[in-house]
């Protein structure tokens, strides 16, 4: 024991008149492997403690605060005690020693086991014999840190002291300057409020000496290492001064008096601070303020300029009303919600009778505000509005009255559904259905587009009133459509009609069956008049009522019990273009496929709906396909347009889509039915079954022949979109049926979607060996074909070869280099044509639509084009620099490919090591690159890196020169980067402002409209460069 | 404009805004040589910002496509607009706007004459007189307050 206590002593020693700070360090480790207690300490500190020089005491208390910060979880209780008499005794000493004391009084706060009362006792020694804000800024914060300590765990003790500890803490944080402290102190502050610490007299004290800092006005300095930004402060503060309906009295004036301030954010801040603080507040809390709140609230909305001044003004009338509304519930004192709302239908309502003028919007909007707060509110603001509206609109006489009046009778419907809860209320609207139905079926038969898309929109928010319209109403909204559809020649109102209808759909299936369904099929089998006379104008109508029946059909079938109506509608179609019985263009064959693709994409999940399609239309669609082709060969008398590749391509998302989306199992049986088809010619489950057995669809065809051939793109659509749960039967006997179709067919849809297919299911192909010969075996043959001279098969290869490269890149597969390494090697290669090798690299880098993508659940890692730009761009330059002269270009427009869709981050982090690069690209003369590279560029220079400012002489020089090239395009893109050059750092760019403004001049004058737009652009940001009110 | 002052017309009638010119496929031709039009200088003048309200000439009808004369042959541009009351302390400042506006867009060719639509105002004639007068804009031009307001009708307004 002897020589523990020597341990000590030595250690006192090192620390306080060594001054060596690591002492402290061990000392604590010497009390936490129990050497010494922490009394022992305090023994061998004895004549540090009692010198007479205040610093050697500071040193003294210093060590042992500095242990206890190490220790404090095993003392025991009388320790504890000993401790904090010990370091209250200590307050009273010399200034130098307060530090110390204090450090060590906060660290005795976190111990569990305080005894009882000495919490309470501490602090009463802080609060006397401290005044905190004259400490410096960390004892500071360990004063606050003590506070919220004790608040944590000996809750009961200090709500015993009363009012008292509100002053104490309303005193030492009275003047407080430091954000990180403010944060703390509010903190306190909303502790006491929320834990319902008594506040007593104190109230408005703790209110006054929180609320002066509000609103926050705090940027923090640049680098600010301890990150506190406004936004925080602005939060901790709201948390306080919003905590308790006892600041209302004292809050809301300060809120009316901010809220008249000029600085921006001061207005916003005070809105959503009212929106925040009447949440808790009752109405009698409010009552004497409603006047001046609702003058401040509507001065901001009438005049604002800002839109989210006046959004957040609006959801401050909103909480407030809300808070009234909640108090009619219990009080029957006087009904404080109608005098606020009459505040407001007395200032707004009467500007809703002029319909022209500026104040409309503002007015609804703070109408609507209120209306949207509580159904009684709603009640009477619709009471008051709607008759007056639904009058208005009767009388007006012009159709953008009438319009901006049924727009505000849109949003008053809305701004009700917002609040209605699930509950039977009947809809507020109920009294007016008559009327308002009465106006939406006058605007739809008014022959003015936007009134109808008006209407059209109210149509569908009445229809969402629960309980509002009846049957018959929506029997007539839908023969309205249903004529709007069929005669209406404007594409908005066209797409708003299909959108009203999908929406009546949604909620009244049954009737959309029965009513719409059945006249848009007759619509589209009438055959046009006068067809004899064959007069264009008339057949041109009626392929757009066609196009519009077709994709109402697609927008109204959401819900399975309606697909399985619409659906055959539109397999009939197919089938009557495909037999001829009624004439169908293959344009309105392929929106066919369009609608059903859509139908696809947008029905609910269910087994019915996965049914529909993988048992009913892939089958049909997959047979029509078949049976066209078949015809085709054949070739007598009128070719049935399913023989277009259009149609075939439009029919391949079809597939894709409902494989991928809808039912896996069934997705699963589609698949494997569509292999047995083309592998073994299986054609047993196909309807209308009459074709030759034993088709070879996978084989080469007699006479090279293309029409069955290029069936294959169908059966990518199935098999490659499959979820990879799915498994793909006799998948190796399909990869070489796919591979060897790839290689050897000359039809261009037939070999590209071979070596798509062939992509898509190596990309989902597990991991392992049999991955890897296969790919192996796949890059021997095409890099045979490729190296030999003499093969006719070179595009064929090569495209195998690129999309087998993007499926392997898409999942990180290690084979993947030796692809990229050959494709590098083709850039100069003349045998492929000029540039194919360098366009590869666009397909490489770019989102495939129909295969290799996300909705087709291939296996693509995040981030896979920055992994594949940055391995290979040592390479690209490289080869750049090494090319003859007259490959150059190759390498560029690879280069501008690869850079074009790179996500913007690394285009900005990667440009210093191509900006040369790009540059030279930017001075040849091939437009092409041009166009690839400005395209680059533009999206950088929006935030320039340092090292693209340090190039700035020669980009503006090479940008200028650009203004005169022939294309268009080129000098569209180039002004455009002109542009975006005016707002780089001013400093930096006004030394060229005279020379881009002079070089502008020019295209002023040029030729082409779109340039000239693009120029007036370009210099009007110029000129605002360094001007007074510019930038 | 202080939120706090009175606006000469706190509730203007607005007007709808046209929309944007329908791209035609002789725009995109090459070759083809696209003539300045009425409608494109009355694109280039719509959108100029209001000194009052935070809304377009357009809206407000101060300026309409009528009222925007141009003659590409002889390189001359016409416009006269309309300020929303007779007694509009704005309507300089309108002016100087538009014309400041054309002065940056149009190529140099071009001779600009920008007037009050004749009976709607005032004082008409005084300030058609200080708008035609080239010394008085270039004068006005170097104010740098004048300026600084010009400006801020020609920025982009951002929300």
């Amino acid at each position: 024991m002897a020589a523990d206590s020597t341990l000590a002593l030595s250690l006192v020693e090192e620390f306080v008149s060594g001054l060596q700070d690591s002492k402290a360090k061990d000392a604590a480790k010497g009390v936490k492997d129990g050497k010494f207690t922490v009394l022992q300490l305090v023994e061998a500190l004895g004549s540090s403690l009692t010198s007479s020089q205040p610093h050697t005491r500071a040193r003294g208390v210093l060590l042992l605060s500095e242990v206890l910060q190490e220790c404090y979880r095993d003392l025991t209780e009388r320790e504890v005690e000993v401790l904090i008499a010990f370091y209250e005794n200590r307050l009273k000493d010399h200034y130098v020693v307060t530090p110390p004391v204090l450090k060590g009084l906060k660290e005795l706060t976190k111990c569990t086991n305080l005894p009882p009362g000495s919490a309470v006792s501490m602090l009463r020694s802080v609060f006397q014999d401290i005044h905190v804000q004259s400490l410096m800024l960390s004892e500071r914060a360990c004063v606050y840190s003590m506070l919220i300590n004790i608040m944590e765990t000996r809750e009961a003790e200090l709500k015993g002291l009363g009012a008292d500890f509100v002053f104490g803490f309303v005193q030492s944080m009275d003047g407080e300057r430091d954000p990180r402290n403010l944060l703390l102190a509010f903190q306190i502050a909303k502790n006491l409020i929320h834990r319902g610490y008594e506040l007593g007299k104190f109230t408005e004290e703790l209110f006054e000496v929180t609320s002066c800092y509000f609103p926050i006005d705090f940027s923090p300095p640049p680098n600010d290492p301890h990150g506190i930004t406004r936004e925080e402060l602005v939060q901790a503060l709201r948390a306080v001064l919003t905590g308790t309906p006892n600041f209302a009295e004292f809050l809301l004036p300060l809120l009316i008096e901010k809220l008249d301030s000029d600085v921006q954010s001061a207005k916003l801040d005070s809105l959503q601070t009212l929106a925040a603080c009447v949440s808790q507040y009752e109405h009698k809390h409010v009552a004497e303020f409603l006047q001046g709140l609702w003058t401040a609230v509507r001065r901001e909305v009438f005049q604002t300029s800002s839109e989210r001044i006046e959004s957040a003004g609006l959801a401050a009338l909103t909480a407030l009303t809300s808070c009234l509304s909640r108090s009619v519930l219990s009080s029957d004192s006087e009904d404080s919600l109608s005098t606020f709302l009459d505040f407001i239908l007395t200032d707004c309502k009467h500007h809703l009778c002029e319909p022209d003028l500026k104040l409309v919007w503002p007015s609804a909007k703070l109408l609507q505000a209120a209306c949207s707060a509580s159904t009684s509110a709603s009640h009477i603001i619709t009471a008051a509005v709607m008759p007056s509206l639904l009058e208005q609109y009767n009388n007006r006489a012009q159709c953008s009255h009438r319009r901006t009046l049924l727009e505000v009778v849109q949003r008053f419907i809305h701004s009700v559904k917002n609040c209605q809860s699930s509950d039977n209320d009947e809809s507020v609207f109920l009294a007016f259905r008559e009327s308002l139905c009465g106006v939406v079926f006058s605007a739809l038969s008014e022959n003015n587009s936007s009134l109808q898309i008006t209407a059209t929109s109210v149509l569908t928010s009445l229809a969402q009133q629960a309980g509002l319209l009846l049957e018959s109403d929506i029997e007539l909204a839908l023969d309205h459509l249903t004529r709007l559809l069929l005669i209406e020649e404007d594409d908005r109102v066209s797409l708003a009609v299909a959108e009203c209808a999908g929406a009546l759909a949604q909620l009244h299936p049954a009737l959309v069956i029965s009513k719409l369904i059945p006249r848009l099929k007759n619509e589209m089998y009438t055959e046009p008049m006068n067809q004899d006379q064959g007069e264009a104008s008339e057949l041109h109508s009626h392929h757009a009522v066609r196009q519009r029946c077709l994709s109402a059909l697609a927008a109204v079938s959401i819900q399975p019990s309606v697909v399985q109506e619409s659906t055959p509608v539109l397999l009939e179609v197919l089938r009557s273009a495909h037999t001829g019985d009624v004439s169908f263009s293959v344009d309105e064959v392929v929106l066919t496929c369009r609608s059903l693709q859509r139908i696809a994409e947008q029905v609910q999940d269910t087994e019915e709906a996965g049914r529909c399609f993988h048992n009913i239309i892939i089958p049909h669609l997959l047979s029509l396909a078949l049976q066209a082709a078949l015809q085709g060969e054949g070739s007598s008398g009128t070719p049935s347009p399913l023989v277009e590749e259009v149609v075939l391509s439009a029919m391949v998302p079809v597939i894709s889509t409902s494989c991928s989306r809808l039912q896996p199992t069934l997705a699963g049986q589609t698949a494997s039915r569509a292999v047995s088809l083309f592998l073994d010619g299986d054609v047993s489950f196909l309807p209308d079954n009459s074709f030759p057995s034993h088709m070879q669809l996978l084989k080469k065809q007699e006479g090279d022949s293309w029409s069955l051939s290029r069936l294959v793109c169908l059966l990518m659509g199935s098999v490659c979109s499959l979820p990879r749960s799915v498994e793909v039967p006799q998948i190796d006997k399909l990869l070489s049926a796919l591979e060897e179709m790839s290689c050897t067919c000359s039809h261009p849809l037939s070999y590209t979607s071979a070596a798509k297919c062939f992509a898509g299911l190596v990309n989902k192909k597990p991991q392992g060996d049999s991955l890897d010969s296969l790919i192996q075996r796949t890059v021997k043959r095409v890099c045979s074909e490729l190296d030999s001279p003499s093969s006719s098969v070179h595009t064929q290869a090569f495209t195998l070869m690129i999309w087998v490269s993007k499926a392997l890149l898409l999942r990180y597969h290690p084979l993947f280099t030796t692809l990229t390494d050959k494709l590098f090697s083709l850039l100069d290669d003349a045998g492929l044509g000029p540039m194919a090798a360098a366009d590869g690299f666009s397909l490489l880098m770019s989102d495939s639509t129909d295969v290799l993508n996300r909705a087709c659940h291939a296996d693509v890692r995040i981030m896979y084009r920055q992994r594949f730009f940055s391995e290979n761009k040592a390479k690209l330059v490289q080869g750049f620099n090494a090319a003859p002269q007259e490959k150059k270009p190759n390498y560029l427009k690879a280069l501008s490919n690869i850079v074009n869709k790179l996500p913007k981050q690394v285009q900005v982090t990667e440009l210093p090591a191509l900006l040369s690069l790009l540059l030279e690209a930017l001075s040849g003369p091939d437009q092409d690159i041009h166009l690839t590279t400005l395209s680059c560029l533009e999206p950088v220079l929006v935030n320039p890196p340092q090292v693209l400012i340090q190039q700035l002489e020669a980009l503006v020089n090479r940008l200028l020169a650009l203004l005169c090239s022939p294309a268009m395009s080129v000098r569209i893109a180039s002004l455009s980067c002109i542009s975006a050059l005016s707002y780089f750092p001013v400093h930096e760019v006004l030394p060229f402002r005279a020379r881009v403004l002079r070089a502008l001049a020019k295209p002023l004058d040029d030729k082409k409209r779109l340039v000239r737009r693009e120029a007036v652009q370009a210099r009007a940001q110029w000129f605002l460069l360094g001007s007074p009110g510019g930038r | 404009m202080s939120e706090g002052t009175r606006l000469e017309n706190a509730n203007p009638v607005i007007f709808q805004r046209s929309g944007d010119r329908v791209q035609t496929a002789s725009e995109e031709d090459e070759d083809v040589h696209d003539p300045i039009d009425d409608r494109e200088i009355f694109d280039l003048i719509r959108s100029i910002n209001d000194p009052e309200h935070p809304l377009s000439l357009e809206e407000l009808n101060v300026v309409e496509q009528v009222r925007v004369k141009v003659n590409d042959a002889e390189s001359t541009v016409g416009i006269e607009f309309t300020p929303t009351i007779p007694h509009c302390s704005m309507a300089t400042l309108i002016g100087l706007s538009i014309k400041v506006k054309l002065l940056r867009s149009l190529p140099d060719r071009f001779k600009i004459d920008v007037c009050i639509t004749p009976g709607t105002h005032a004082s008409e004639e005084a300030v058609n007189k200080q708008l035609a007068d080239k010394e008085r804009v270039a004068a006005a031009l170097e104010n740098a307050s004048l300026l600084e307001v010009v400006n801020q009708c020609l920025s982009t307004r951002s929300i």
